[in-house]
């Protein structure tokens, strides 16, 4: 028969001091481990979300990121002439091709101001790639017009530098640009950019040639063959990528090390949580001799006194995990940045906590809770019944 | 002092509990000491830069070259004693994996600029000598085992292709927060693969007299704001410390992390202390029904709680700096010269101490106030 669970409520109640601080203590490690993988999980989102499905990449071949990529205006018009290329309903094909830098901006006033390397991506788009990418937006402001010196700013990075507001004049590589709006991408990498018309930005920066070309494929499915057509073209040397696929293997390296972190750092906080529990239960176990002694007597199997402890062990930490979620829950949507380093530039996201993650958090408090209470709830199981009834 | 064993023996009686917590301790300030020297690792190699030289790089940003026309105009700059220029390669060695620096040099002048670097005399003729060679980082070395003399295939992302070089040198560097994991070759080798679009990416200035840093700043940007290359002059230190920024919020996460690791075990260590006391009760009283005064204890509980801080501190701060201080832990050569700093062990036994303070106070407190009388009746 099983040993009621009001029992074990009971007895924690009893003392609720050593309760108390064993959840916590399972709190704080669950707290640390969704912290952790948010921080992880909002920089991938983020670099996800920033490229479709439905586009293509076109870089140089041999280039591996934007930065040093260089395509000429001859590649471009060749790729854009593909009949993979989607068409819009001008007739113009749907293909962007861009110019893609990074320059050292100045922090906005703050506690950061005047320090370090501020680097941002800069990119130089036609007109055509506010249809190609459909998740920008405009949130302030308007678009650039072309042939004029104007720039829009990512919503993100817009309160981290100085002279970014609409209206603002900016200025680098020497020249003086107008601040004309500020855009939204949906959360992605795109949002930590400052976007201008690429002819302006050819003279400006690198010279005349663009970094890349993105365009919308006509049929979903037809990756694979505009790939293959792209890359055998004896005209051009070209890497083709999935937009999707390139953005999100950017975020590898640093989500792989985050994770490494976090399970390293969670795994050595959540042996000494363990620890904490095993001491709790087993003073338990020895404080309460007697009792486990009389439900012996009664007739319940010290099977069900193992399971009553371990359900004990369980209860406390699930509370500790409870805690743990309530404690991290308040960090997601926090903007952060750190430095895309595939891309040498600071790209801001949010903390992602998502509710496979307080899952999981909780999982690991049970697991916690579990592997702590075993050993000392097997000892109570098996105590010598008229031992323990001194 | 004298009463020693009888910390010991109170000890040893619950041993799986005594060592469960000590663990605990150890574990968290071995974690605590690794988040640490994370940000003093950081810290040092912002200090690595000499302050007689100085670093020029394109004003609009890191990723843009200079042109080699610059060079004489830095030459007679006053106060400039010495320039060389570098560049970097970017490529993959096998896979992407397997990253390292790589620099293009110009050999003579870049050498003598960086007299860090330890390299045996023969070697360095040798790779002054012929142009597809490589001198290597000791620690690079090592890392891949690669030999003296043996070729190394580059494959190039900026400047496209597949580049051999032969190791013709070694150094090493006194300094661990120089880094020995840089292969470097000559600038020429990349000028005539590369084509005329290859450049210097940076200068370094070395300075007849450090106080002069302002002063060449000042000449060096001021000679080219209104040319299509403005630069930016900075000292080196400061070149490396804006490096170091780029990590951004690394600091704070680790104090965050680590304050929470420190403050979770604190609790186990507490709570274990406090279950102690609680079953000693009958016994604290017969110490006081023998004449232990209420001061001593206190001080009997305190010392326990102080042994098992004492224990897991060392354990725990010893195991952090024998394992990193093997040296071999430089994550790609981003943390070079990891160890744990003395600062961060003193900060670790000043937190060992407080885990001792904070877990034994209530118990000895407890200890202390308890009446003998009704302590006497928990007495089997």
């Amino acid at each position: 028969m099983k040993i009621p669970i009001a029992y074990n409520v009971r007895s924690l109640l009893r003392r609720p001091v050593s309760t108390a601080m064993t959840a916590l203590g399972v709190a704080l490690v669950v707290a640390v481990f969704i912290a952790m993988l948010a921080l992880a999980g909002g920089f991938r989102a983020a670099l996800v979300r920033t490229g479709s499905p439905e586009n293509m990449l076109v870089l140089r071949g041999g280039a591996d990121t934007e930065l040093t990529s260089g395509i000429g205006r001859e590649t471009a018009r060749i790729i854009s002439s593909f009949p993979h290329v989607a068409t819009g309903p001008d007739g113009r094909a749907l293909a962007s091709p861009e110019v893609f830098v990074v320059v050292n901006l100045r922090r906005a006033a703050g506690p950061k101001a005047g320090v370090g390397i501020n680097n941002v991506v800069v990119r130089g788009v036609s007109p055509q790639a506010f249809v190609v990418r459909r998740n920008v937006r405009i949130v302030e402001g308007r678009r650039f017009k072309a042939g004029a010196a104007e720039i829009i700013v990512g919503k993100a990075i817009a309160p981290r530098f100085a002279n970014t507001a609409v209206g603002d004049t900016l200025r680098f590589a020497s020249r003086d640009w107008l601040v004309v709006g500020h855009f939204g991408a949906d959360g992605s990498a795109f949002e930590s950019e400052i976007w201008g018309e690429n002819e302006q930005f050819m003279p400006v920066f690198r010279g005349d040639f663009f970094q890349s070309v993105t365009f919308r494929l006509d049929s979903l499915a037809g990756f694979e063959t505009a790939k293959a057509a792209l890359e055998s073209d004896p005209r051009i040397r070209v890497d083709a990528h999935r937009e999707s696929d390139f953005y999100a293997n950017q975020s590898v390296m640093l989500m792989q090390i985050l994770r490494f972190l976090a399970v390293m750092i969670t795994g050595i906080m959540g042996v000494g949580a363990v620890f904490g529990a095993v001491n709790t239960m087993s003073a338990a176990v020895a404080y309460r001799a007697s009792e486990i002694g009389v439900l012996l007597t009664l007739g319940f199997r010290p099977r069900s006194v193992l399971a009553s402890f371990l359900a004990e062990s369980v209860v406390i930490a699930l509370v500790g995990g409870v805690l743990g979620c309530l404690l991290a829950l308040p960090i997601n949507g926090i903007v952060t940045s750190t430095t895309n380093w595939e891309a040498f530039s600071e790209v801001a996201f949010a903390f992602r906590v998502s509710p496979a993650l307080l899952a999981a958090g909780l999982l690991f408090a049970v697991v916690m809770g579990a592997v702590g209470g075993f050993f000392p709830a097997r000892r109570a199981a098996r105590l010598p019944v008229v031992q323990a009834l001194r | 002092m004298r009463f020693l064993p009888l910390v010991w023996a109170n000890l040893m009686r619950h041993q799986r509990r005594t060592l469960l917590t000590t663990l605990s301790v150890a574990l968290a300030l071995f974690l605590f000491a690794s988040l640490r020297s994370v940000v003093t690792t950081l810290d040092a190699t912002g200090e690595v830069g000499s302050e007689s030289r100085m670093i020029v790089r394109h004003a609009t940003g890191i990723v843009f070259q200079l042109p080699m026309s610059q060079l004489e105009r830095l030459r007679a700059v006053p106060g400039v004693s010495g320039v060389s220029w570098a560049c970097w390669f970017g490529g993959v060695y096998v896979e992407p994996r397997n990253f390292f620096a790589q620099f293009a040099v110009d050999p003579e002048s870049y050498l003598d600029m960086y007299p860090e670097m330890e390299i045996p005399p023969q070697q360095r003729e040798a790779f002054l000598r012929e142009r597809t060679a490589a001198l290597v980082g000791r620690r690079l070395m090592e890392k891949y085992g690669w030999r003296l003399g043996q070729d190394v295939t580059l494959r190039g992302t900026i400047y496209s292709g597949d580049w051999s070089f032969t190791i013709r040198a070694v150094y090493q560097a006194a300094n661990p927060s120089f880094g020995e994991e840089v292969l470097l070759f000559h600038y020429n080798y990349l000028y005539e693969r590369g084509g005329r679009w290859v450049s210097p990416g940076w200068y370094v200035l070395r300075l007849s007299d450090p106080s002069l840093a302002p002063a060449v700043a000042g000449a060096v940007d001021d000679r080219f704001r209104n040319s299509s290359d403005p630069t930016k002059t900075e000292t080196e230190r400061a070149f490396q410390t804006s490096f170091v920024t780029m990590w951004g919020n690394v600091r704070f996460l680790m104090n965050a992390i680590g304050t929470a690791v420190v403050f979770a075990i604190l609790l186990v260590a507490a709570n274990s202390m406090m279950l102690s006391a609680r079953e000693r009760t009958g016994e604290v009283g017969v110490l006081k029904a023998v004449g232990f005064t209420d001061l001593r204890l206190f001080g009997l509980v305190m010392l326990e709680a102080g042994a098992v801080a004492a224990t897991g501190a060392a354990l725990g701060l010893g195991g952090a700096k024998l394992l990193y201080g093997l040296g071999e832990f430089t994550w790609m050569g981003f943390l070079p010269g990891f160890d744990v700093t003395l600062g961060t062990i003193a900060l670790g036994l000043a937190l060992a101490a407080l885990l001792a303070l904070a877990s034994g106070i209530v118990p000895a407190v407890g200890a202390a106030r308890l009446q003998v009388v009704r302590a006497l009746r928990h007495v089997e």
